[in-house]
């Protein structure tokens, strides 16, 4: 009975999440390129290092609003991606394969902003962020 | 404790054990990668032809096999010769055995070749999922059959290993829902649903794993109202609910509906609450008489019960959102995530080989083997203390400070992660002496053939 209930409580919870909980606010949805870096990132395990949202390892920077920052923009991620550094491999990808990774991180940005440092903190211990 | 109706033909006292074999070996293979990583992460250049985003997922994963192959093992082994249940199924384990090496090889390989496609704990290529989720098939039907011979109401760690395994099958799938258009066109809701994932899976290991302590409390004290009691199924409500929903406070900063925040908020501070009274029981339930006929065993649940409330109370401060603005991303939540596989799970699950051990090897389980494992324990809680320490330093650092980029805020961290990564070769030098000792008692031919003596 209890197990029955909970499982029950389980999905509806999760089509909400699914659904409504999650839906997109004023972003793009992903373009083929999109699709393709959004790929490439995980075969390369981009992930091991880096995170979106916050989520990803922790030896390189959060990468959500890097390309769509005007003071770094897609040239800066660019340089990085292609050459590497000491710290990052070069993973040799062409230039399509970059333009990819690229659209991908632009997708990622679009649709929020994660500096979670800027948020407002309300008196009751959670958390309101600007959307912008 | 009458066991009568336990007849020495249910048993099988080799049962599951080559399991716990494979995961000793897992765990001691997933901490040497782990100090790789980590001078790996601190010296980039050093150690050629290994790159960090290999490192990582070997560690991880192995690190997960550990955890599962321990908890299976542990259920393997129980349920016929401690519960007196024949396995529906004996022939299902030996298959879902190999089909489990076969896959862990064909997984570390592809890691090695800078093979993946897949994400954080299953980070190798996809396709690769679907054997897994074969061999968790083959062992859910297996042990819900067997259990289904109980006589009586089931105990409640019967309840949490099949909920653990259903609930492992859900969270798996949904793991890979980013395979899917519908998912992985919205950047919220696919790293939403990751997330979702993780902690659910979390949460099914900790079902597995937390019944399998309710299991060992049970055996060491001998009280069988324990597993039947009002609390030990509020625990295990409580414990679903958490599966459900304690994900959520990862996720404070994707631009997902508050509600979905809220929600997490509300049931992390409930869950700590209980989880505390919880804490209370266990220690209540442990008499210091009892505790001498299974010393290893007791000591590892002893420490894993410290490790509890050291945890909580990071895990408290994590879920409040206002403190969580400041950590997440950062080595604090390195030290939540290591600090519960290592400091609970790991003590738990050794807590439960060791029961094994003290049982099968009985009489054999002295000298060297004896002086190792008790040595290790201590050498691998104290260097997990000042291993979980500083990365709460480095991460309290990278929170709290306002640095100039990134760039910055790396170099100020290396000396504490310097001390992470040496209180790291401490902490493989602890395990390792713990494994080597488990698994000189339980190789093939160190077992006795006769029947174990079950204690009254
Ligand atoms: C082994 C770890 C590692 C992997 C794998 C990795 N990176 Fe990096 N990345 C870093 C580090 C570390 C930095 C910061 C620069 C430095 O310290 O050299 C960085 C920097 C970057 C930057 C610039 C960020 C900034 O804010 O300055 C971009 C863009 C980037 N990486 C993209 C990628 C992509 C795309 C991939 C996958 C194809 C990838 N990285 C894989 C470690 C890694």
């Amino acid at each position: 009975m209890l197990f029955i209930a909970l499982f029950v409580s389980f999905f509806f919870y999760s089509a909400g999440v699914y659904t409504s909980g999650t839906a997109l606010i004023d972003a793009p949805s992903a373009s083929d390129s999109v699709h393709r870096g959004q790929a490439l990132f995980r075969e390369n395990n981009c992930w091991a290092c880096h995170q979106i949202y916050g989520l990803g390892g922790y030896m390189g920077p959060d990468l959500t609003n890097i390309v769509i920052n005007p003071d770094l923009g897609p040239d800066y991620a660019r340089l990085f991606i292609e050459e590497g550094t000491d710290r990052m491999p070069n993973f040799e990808l062409n230039t399509r394969e970059v333009d990819d990774i690229i659209a991908y991180l632009e997708h990622a940005g679009a649709a929020g902003n994660y500096n979670p440092k800027k948020g407002k903190v309300t008196w009751y211990g959670t958390v309101e962020y600007d959307r912008e | 404790m009458e066991q009568s109706n336990m007849t020495a033909n249910n048993r099988d006292a080799r049962s599951g054990i080559n399991f716990i074999i494979l995961g000793l070996l897992s765990l001691g293979a997933c901490v040497l990668m782990g100090v790789l990583g980590a001078f790996k992460y601190l010296y980039p250049e050093t150690l050629s032809g290994f790159e960090f985003h290999q490192l990582r997922p070997i560690h991880v994963s192995l690190a997960v096999a550990w955890i599962f192959l321990a908890a299976i093992g542990g259920i393997y082994h129980y349920l016929p010769n401690y519960r007196g249940l024949t396995l529906a199924w004996p022939k299902a384990m030996q298959v879902h055995f190999w089909i489990f090496v076969i896959t862990g090889i064909a997984i570390l390989t592809a890691y090695l070749m800078g093979n993946f496609g897949g994400r954080e704990y299953w980070a190798y290529p996809p396709a690769l999922s679907a054997p897994i989720f074969a061999t968790w098939i083959l062992f859910g039907v297996n042990i819900v059959f067997t259990m289904k011979k109980e006589k009586g109401p089931w105990p409640v760690y019967y309840w949490m290993w099949m909920t653990g395994i259903i609930f492992f099958l859900i969270t798996f799938s949904e793991a890979h829902l980013y395979l899917i258009p519908f998912f992985n066109e919205n950047i919220v809701r696919e790293t939403t649903i990751q997330w979702k994932s993780y902690g659910a899976l979390v949460g099914s290991w900790n079902m597995l794993v937390y019944g399998t302590a309710m299991f060992v409390m049970e055996r060491i004290s001998g009280d069988k109202k324990l597993a039947h009691s009002n609390q030990a199924f509020l625990l295990y409500t409580l414990s679903f609910i958490a599966l459900m929903v304690g994900w959520a406070h990862h996720v404070y900063a994707v631009p997902s509906a508050p509600w979905v925040r809220m929600t997490a908020y509300i049931i992390s501070m409930a869950e700590l609450a209980i989880l505390m009274k919880i804490i209370w029981e266990w220690r209540a339930s442990l008499t210091p008489d009892q505790k001498h006929a299974h010393l290893q065993s007791y000591r590892f649940i002893f420490a894993a019960d410290i490790w509890v409330f050291l945890n909580l109370i990071l895990a408290i401060l994590i879920s409040i959102p206002a403190f969580n603005l400041f950590s997440h991303g950062t080595h604090i939540t390195v030290a939540h995530a290591m600090g519960t596989t290592i400091g609970i799970n790991t003590m738990i699950l050794m807590g439960s080989v060791f029961l094994i051990v003290e049982e099968l090897a009985g009489e054999r389980f002295k000298g060297w083997t004896k002086k190792w494992a008790n040595q290790g324990f201590w050498v691998s809680n104290l260097s997990l203390l000042v291993f979980l320490s500083a990365l709460m330093v480095a991460g309290s650092m990278e929170a709290f400070t306002e640095w100039e980029d990134f760039y910055e805020q790396s170099e100020a961290v290396v000396p504490m992660l310097l001390t992470f990564s040496i209180s790291g070769v401490g902490l493989l030098a602890g395990l390792w002496m713990v494994v080597v000792a488990a698994l000189s008692l339980l190789k093939p031919n160190a077992t006795n053939e006769e029947p174990i003596t079950v204690n009254a």
